[in-house]
């Protein structure tokens, strides 16, 4: 992969999120499992800060992905801002729960900020006025305005810490950015959004983002293509999940390909590794291809 | 048509009919409650006994009295453009806007959402929209390459998930995507939906000679099943399912059962005889049996327009066809010609 230069203003740094699972890499059948917290939660403390991590999906879906991280996170003891904007509170309130970790009890001692997008479009367009007088962090559909500052307010406002209470490092999750395109922000305007929030997530507040992107096979949209390669770009890490070439199958659910940015000022070649998965009902089994279980 | 057997309510929403003809056709219950003949049905409830579903007769419509005893709201787009042509939200086409109002005013006024807590009876609202996407509702996705606003249907479609997200409602709506030429929208539409299927007719397409699908008048693709509270992101299993449109009747079945139901005309006659001995090495289940299948569906294209040529009857003798063209020139000035026993032989 050429080298890009960019204008961002985060150090690159060696280093990979999945700390805990990356032992388990160089042995074939490691899970991601929702029961080894221990490891997990160490290391997330422990890990480089200041990473951006694209999750991206063609042709399956990749919102385990999403799952496993807020739990991971969550577990760790890291202050998270999710940004929901696919599925309801108690859908992932259920799945968080077999993975561990409680999403209600998150958000009631304050570690965990959740937007709900479908709720809050709908407060939006047949809700009263603001009391408080804040804009709706999604005004943008309103169409009153073209881009996402609002979003971005209530992202800095959630994760600058404010109070005495200290979470390790703040979090931001995005899932998915895809459905900002349909709601009719512009591609510039999504990137501009998420420019900013590295900027304060990033490097001022060493923290961490984590971005779902979501495309089809067939490739035909344009902005999401436009969006999920210039942010792959400056990702430090991805993660790109594809169901397999020769169609479907019960054991293989699909292949994960993670491309680890060694450093983005030099020209170094990126780390490339590709392993097959199958989710399960708590936990998702990795494996290198070729190697399912089903096929020993 | 569930619905109404279900006793939930129902709303209709349409821009081509009135909502009226809509629920006077395609319903009329027939005697016995049934397990529908869906694979993907059979496979979400294996053992449990509990009926689901219901035959109805599509020829008949649903008697009045059913219609009377359940609540329905009806949306007929040019009745309610005409009340309140102007209504505008967040840039969406017009149509879709009253659309919208009209779903949560029914929502919050019969308490779908929870907010009257009162009611002692909890229902469910059953929303079908027919044709949406489609130039009768406004928009000219289905018209143009590059339409004037992409993001009408798609903020539709996110708003109206929000609504039925937090309501007790499901809603059907039915899309038509061969005539949207843009790829992308449908992607969109895919992702923001939990369930999409998609029906492939044969009429005019290639299909409809092959004798795989001879008893059948279309595929069912099931491209996407809802993946919600849970991990596990699966597709459906069964990938060729094909329904068919009778009279009384509409069935989706798995195309290899009716492959494998037909074999003994599709087989050359020797080979039949020998499938169907008894304890025969050919039997179904056998290696050489499969293997022997394998190979021939391969070349099932190849044999497909043999079989068409040699499947029609034999119409025409020679006197026959003499007699056709003399009918046709006696007739042919509209009236009847003196003469009816004379031949008229073609030059």
């Amino acid at each position: 992969m050429t080298e890009v230069s960019s204008t961002r203003s985060v150090k690159a740094r060696c280093g990979s999120f999945l700390v805990g699972t990356e032992r388990g890499v160089q042995r074939e059948g490691f899970q991601v499992a929702g029961r080894s917290s221990t490891a997990g939660s160490m290391s997330a403390a422990a890990s480089p800060q200041g990473k951006f991590t694209l999750l991206r999906d063609t042709g399956t879906d990749g919102s385990f992905l999403v799952h496993h991280f807020l739990s991971f996170y969550l577990r760790a003891g890291c202050k998270v801002c999710f940004v929901a904007l696919l599925q309801s509170f108690s859908h992932y309130n259920i799945v968080a729960q077999k993975l561990g970790v409680s999403l209600t009890a998150a958000r009631e001692r304050g570690q965990l900020v959740f937007l709900e997008g479908l709720k809050s479009c709908l407060d939006l367009l047949f809700g009263e006025e603001e009391p408080s007088g804040e804009p709706s962090p999604l005004q943008f559909i309103s169409g009153s305005t073209s881009n996402l500052k609002a979003l971005f307010d209530f992202v800095r406002t959630s994760l600058t810490p404010a109070d005495s209470a200290s979470w390790k490092g703040p979090v931001l999750l995005v899932d998915d950015l895809s459905v900002l395109l349909s709601l009719g922000a512009a591609p510039v305007a999504v990137l501009d959004f998420i420019h900013y929030c590295r900027v304060v997530v990033c490097s001022q507040l060493q923290g961490n983002i984590v971005v779902l992107v979501h495309g089809s096979e067939d490739a035909e949209d344009e902005e999401n293509d436009l969006v999920g390669n210039s942010l792959g770009h400056h990702s430090d890490l991805i993660l790109w999940v594809e169901g397999l070439a020769t169609g479907f199958c019960k054991d293989v659910h699909g292949e994960i390909k993670i491309i680890k940015r060694l450093s983005l000022e030099s020209t170094e070649q990126d780390l490339v590794q590709v392993y097959q998965y199958k989710i399960q009902e708590r936990n998702v089994t990795f494996f290198a291809r070729g190697l399912s279980a089903a096929v020993l | 048509a569930e619905g109404v057997v279900c006793g939930h309510d129902l709303f209709v929403a349409s821009a081509m009919e009135p909502p009226d003809n809509i629920l006077k056709v395609k319903t009329h219950r027939r005697g016995k409650d049934i397990l529908i003949d869906h694979n993907y049905l059979e496979i979400a409830s294996p053992t449990t006994s509990t009926k689901f579903g219901h035959y109805y007769d599509i020829s008949k419509t649903m008697s009045p009295e059913l219609l009377q005893s359940i609540k329905w709201h009806s949306f007929y787009l040019p009745e309610e453009l005409s009340l309140e042509p102007k209504l505008k939200m967040c840039n969406m086409n017009c149509g879709y806007a009253n659309l919208l109002h009209s779903i949560q005013r029914v929502i919050y006024q019969e308490g779908f959402d929870g907010s009257h807590p009162q009611k002692k009876q909890k229902n469910i609202l059953r929303i079908g929209i027919q044709s949406l996407g489609s130039l009768l509702w406004g928009d000219d996705i289905c018209s143009s390459d590059t339409p004037e606003d992409i993001h009408s249907l798609t903020k539709f479609l996110y708003v109206l998930r929000g609504l039925l997200r937090k309501s007790l409602s499901a809603c059907i709506i039915t899309v038509p995507s061969h005539l949207i030429q843009n790829k992308a929208i449908m992607e969109r539409v895919t992702n923001l939906s939990d369930m999409v299927v998609g029906l492939e007719s044969f009429i005019g397409s290639e299909r409809e000679t092959n004798p795989l699908y001879k008893d059948y008048h279309g595929l069912l693709h099931v491209h996407q099943i809802p993946r919600l509270n849970s991990l596990i992101c699966d597709v459906s299993d069964t990938k060729d399912l094909a329904f068919r449109l009778k009279r009384k009747q509409f069935t989706i079945e798995w195309v290899q059962d009716n492959y494998l139901r037909q074999e003994r005309n599709i087989y050359p006659p020797g080979f039949s005889y020998l499938l169907k001995q008894k304890d025969s090495a050919w039997g179904e289940g056998s290696l050489q049996h499969s293997t022997f299948l394998m190979s021939f569906l391969a070349k099932a294209p190849a044999l497909a327009s043999r079989l068409v040529r040699h499947s029609e009857p034999l119409k025409q003798t020679g006197s026959g066809r003499i007699r056709q063209t003399a009918e046709l020139r006696m007739w042919c000035y509209g009236h009847r010609q003196e003469a009816p026993g004379l031949l008229v032989i073609s030059t």
